[in-house]
């Protein structure tokens, strides 16, 4: 306990101290949490009149970005599985640093859903006991439970490994790996989830299709690991973390693979509603070119494709992805595109036409955008205090009082330091 | 509250009905309201209302409470007396309604009347029924229309109103994640209004665009409240919540028609008891050529169409 005290104690430290740079990005994200927030005030005190939301269109882009971060957050397993299951160690010394973002990206996932509901003062009819589950009939009550637990397993991951390092101890493989394994099914499992909350409505034949989960998959592993590359860049320039090349290639590999086949997926989805050209296809005409003389998100769908085929292309092409600035920029549309493509470009076509055939059409209002912006802002700064306190305990410069500052489990100096537990045991 | 008359309207939250000489009990709940990151409506909620029960885990006393503290908060913020009653489904009853397409002009009168009977905001307005003007030679909902005006009925047109379908096996009951929306023994799809949390899945799952939500305040002046009232159907609606057709089981139930039925000048609309072998409904199931919308949907509804 007192122990854990100190952990806190230190890590408290560790967010407050910084460079200038460290002090303007907290202030930029300060900036948009403060918008975010009094946009959230202004929508609890009128209501969801306040979004362009309508009975017609009744989720947007708060729903849209939940299902963006869903994938962000189970793409920590691609670091997971080479690590654990392929015994693959490119990644084995950066794989916390996954589950750190799936931690923040989830979240970011409930902020989302509270900033959606109708009445979030209302959550606890969502608890056990006290509230009334409509489980298992309710997908949406699965999704909860996927979320939430996911949460629970990666925060113990990371507390575990974190908290045990920091007292100068080597972490113990049976007070983890179970539960690693765990969250990689679970990984999975919360992104299967997220798609049959779309595909298992009956009514709505745009999300109709069992190729829903897997294009979900696809692009959380193509926009997921994109994202790292760059957090892992800027953790290796800016924190001194030791983030090999051959880390970043693996990765790339993942990404590339990802892309290709969520590019080919979602493809094979325009193909089969657009060839036979059934009544069904109107979602997907609306979409990708308009219907009866309204096309809002034809521009932003074809921006989202041109990002990730850009990305992928990068991606395989060595003399495009050899130079680190052209893989950060294919990296980033990589997010963009995936977040265009399974965010509004998924949900909104999902509702027009209405299932009466009426056409109307959405985009989010001021107050939607300046809450979505504070979520991620959110979502930013809690990343940026868990890297702040994570890459010192794995560097091994944050450690209880007594304690040797000696990094555990690290091996990115090639064995230099005093343990020699890296082989699979060690650190996440 | 400041927000008490609005322009012509009058507020008729159900949320924020306090009186105003309790200032230390707003004040306590004001904190409690941060405390639980409530809603604005929260602050002036009392602690029965926002630990309030689901509807089937009520007790007769908690029913006979509630009616009572929503009657009194119509009276104090519209100076409305409202009768809240809970009338139960009957033994043998399943109700099923037909509509017949031959007939339906296209009048809108039904829209109208429910919209009275049902007490749904008139600003932001909204309707439970929509009417589709629809092409003749097309069964194609994608190639109706809801915003035609004139004369009607129009030439090269058939006329389709739509509204919930109280389907037998409900994707919005299945969607809903806590059980605020489920089918009666007497088949109605109801909502309790002091349950859901507003999340539309049922609204996303509905194929016949029947279900709607409060974005904003419902709002009705106090001339327009119908002060009889079911509990699960046409009480005053808090912001935030989902809400429908429920075939009028506050007449229903006590054999009356459904107002949009009565509210029909041309006989199009039949409504009645399906277990009963004499009935209309039964008579019209039988003996006309009658199909069901969306039936690709899956959702076995207990509206139909028929010709004739």
């Amino acid at each position: 306990m007192a122990d854990f005290l100190a952990f806190l104690k230190a890590a408290g430290r560790a967010v407050v101290k910084g460079s200038p740079a460290y002090y303007g990005w907290l202030a930029f994200l300060g900036a948009w949490m403060a918008l975010g927030g009094a946009a959230m005030g202004w929508q609890l005190l009128n209501g969801l009149g306040v979004t362009n939301l309508s009975d017609q269109v009744p989720w947007g882009v708060y729903i849209a970005n939940f299902t963006f971060m869903v994938g962000m957050a189970a793409a920590a397993v691609m670091l997971v599985i080479p690590t654990y299951i392929y015994h693959d160690d490119a990644l084995h010394d950066v794989s916390i640093l996954g589950e750190l973002l799936a931690v923040s990206a989830l979240v970011m996932c409930l902020g989302f859903i509270v900033s959606d509901l109708g009445r979030p003062d209302r959550f606890w009819h969502l608890m056990p006991i006290i509230g009334r589950f409509n489980f298992p009939q309710s997908i949406l009550a699965w999704d909860v439970v996927v979320i939430n637990g996911y949460l629970v397993i990666n925060g113990y991951i990371v507390t575990y490994l974190l908290f045990t390092k920091f007292r100068g101890k080597v972490p113990e493989k049976k007070m983890y790996m179970p539960v690693l394994f765990l969250g990689v099914f679970w990984a999975i499992g919360i992104h299967t989830v997220t798609a049959f909350l779309y595909s298992g409505l009956g009514g709505r034949a745009f999300w109709h299709s069992a190729v829903l989960p897997i294009r979900f998959l696809a692009s959380a592993f193509a926009s997921g690991p994109s994202f790292l590359i760059i957090a892992l860049i800027v953790v290796r320039d800016r924190m001194k973390f030791p983030v090999t090349d051959a880390a970043l290639d693996r990765l790339r590999q993942i990404v590339a693979i990802a892309m290709i086949l969520n590019l080919f997926l979602s493809a094979s989805e325009i193909f089969v509603e657009m060839y036979p050209g059934t009544v069904h296809s109107a979602s997907m005409r609306y979409l990708l070119v308009g219907l009866h003389g309204h096309h809002k998100l034809v521009p932003y769908i074809w921006t989202g494709i041109c990002l990730d085929t850009f990305a992928a292309v990068v991606f395989v092409t060595r003399p495009l992805h050899s130079k680190q600035k052209t893989m950060i920029a294919a990296c980033a549309c990589a997010v963009v595109g995936v977040w265009i493509e399974k965010g509004m470009g998924l949900v909104i076509p999902g509702f027009i036409p209405s299932s009466l055939g009426e056409i109307v059409e959405y985009s989010p209002s001021f107050v939607e955008f300046s809450i979505s912006a504070g979520v991620w802002a959110l979502g930013g700064f809690v990343y940026t205090m868990l890297l702040k306190i994570g890459v010192p305990i794995e560097l091994g410069e944050m450690r209880k009082p007594g304690v040797p500052n000696v990094p555990i489990g690290l091996n990115a100096f090639g064995g230099h330091h005093g343990h020699d537990d890296h082989a699979h045991g060690g650190a996440s | 509250m400041s927000d008490e008359t609005n322009g012509p309207y009058t507020k008729v939250s159900l949320a924020e009905g306090v009186a105003s000489s309790q200032t230390t009990r707003r004040v306590f709940l004001k904190v409690l309201g941060a405390a639980t990151a409530a809603t604005s409506t929260a602050d002036a909620m009392g602690w029965e209302e926002y630990f309030q029960q689901h509807y089937k885990r009520l007790t007769d006393d908690d029913k006979r409470a509630i009616f009572a503290r929503l009657e009194q908060q119509v009276r104090d913020r519209q100076g409305v007396d409202v009768h809240i009653r809970d009338p139960q489904p009957l033994d043998g009853v399943e109700f099923a309604y037909a509509l017949n397409l031959q007939a339906c002009v296209g009048c809108r009168r039904c829209e109208y009347a429910c919209a009275q009977e049902n007490n749904t905001s008139r600003s932001p307005e909204m309707h439970y029924i929509r009417v589709l003007q629809m092409e003749k030679g097309s069964l194609d909902v994608e190639r109706s229309h809801t915003g035609y005006e004139g004369q009607v009925p129009q030439q090269g047109h058939y006329y389709m109103p739509v509204q919930c379908h109280h389907c037998r096996d409900a994707p919005c009951v299945r969607a809903c994640p806590v059980n605020a929306t489920w089918a009666e023994p007497d088949g109605i799809v109801v909502v309790d209004y002091n349950w859901c949390i507003g999340c539309r899945y049922c609204e996303a799952a509905c194929p016949y665009f029947a279900r709607r939500f409060n974005f904003e305040e419902p709002t009705l002046r106090a001339s327009e409240i119908n002060p009889e009232q079911g509990y699960l159907s046409n009480r005053l609606r808090p912001r935030g919540v989902m809400e429908k057709c429920t075939f009028c089981l506050q007449r229903t139930r006590q054999g009356l028609y459904p107002a949009c039925l009565e509210a029909c000048p041309t006989g199009s609309r039949k409504f009645g008891n399906l277990l009963d072998p004499n009935s209309e409904i039964r008579q019209v199931i039988e003996t006309k050529r009658v199909y069901i919308l969306h039936e690709e949907a899956g959702t076995n509804p207990r509206f139909y169409y028929f010709f004739g």
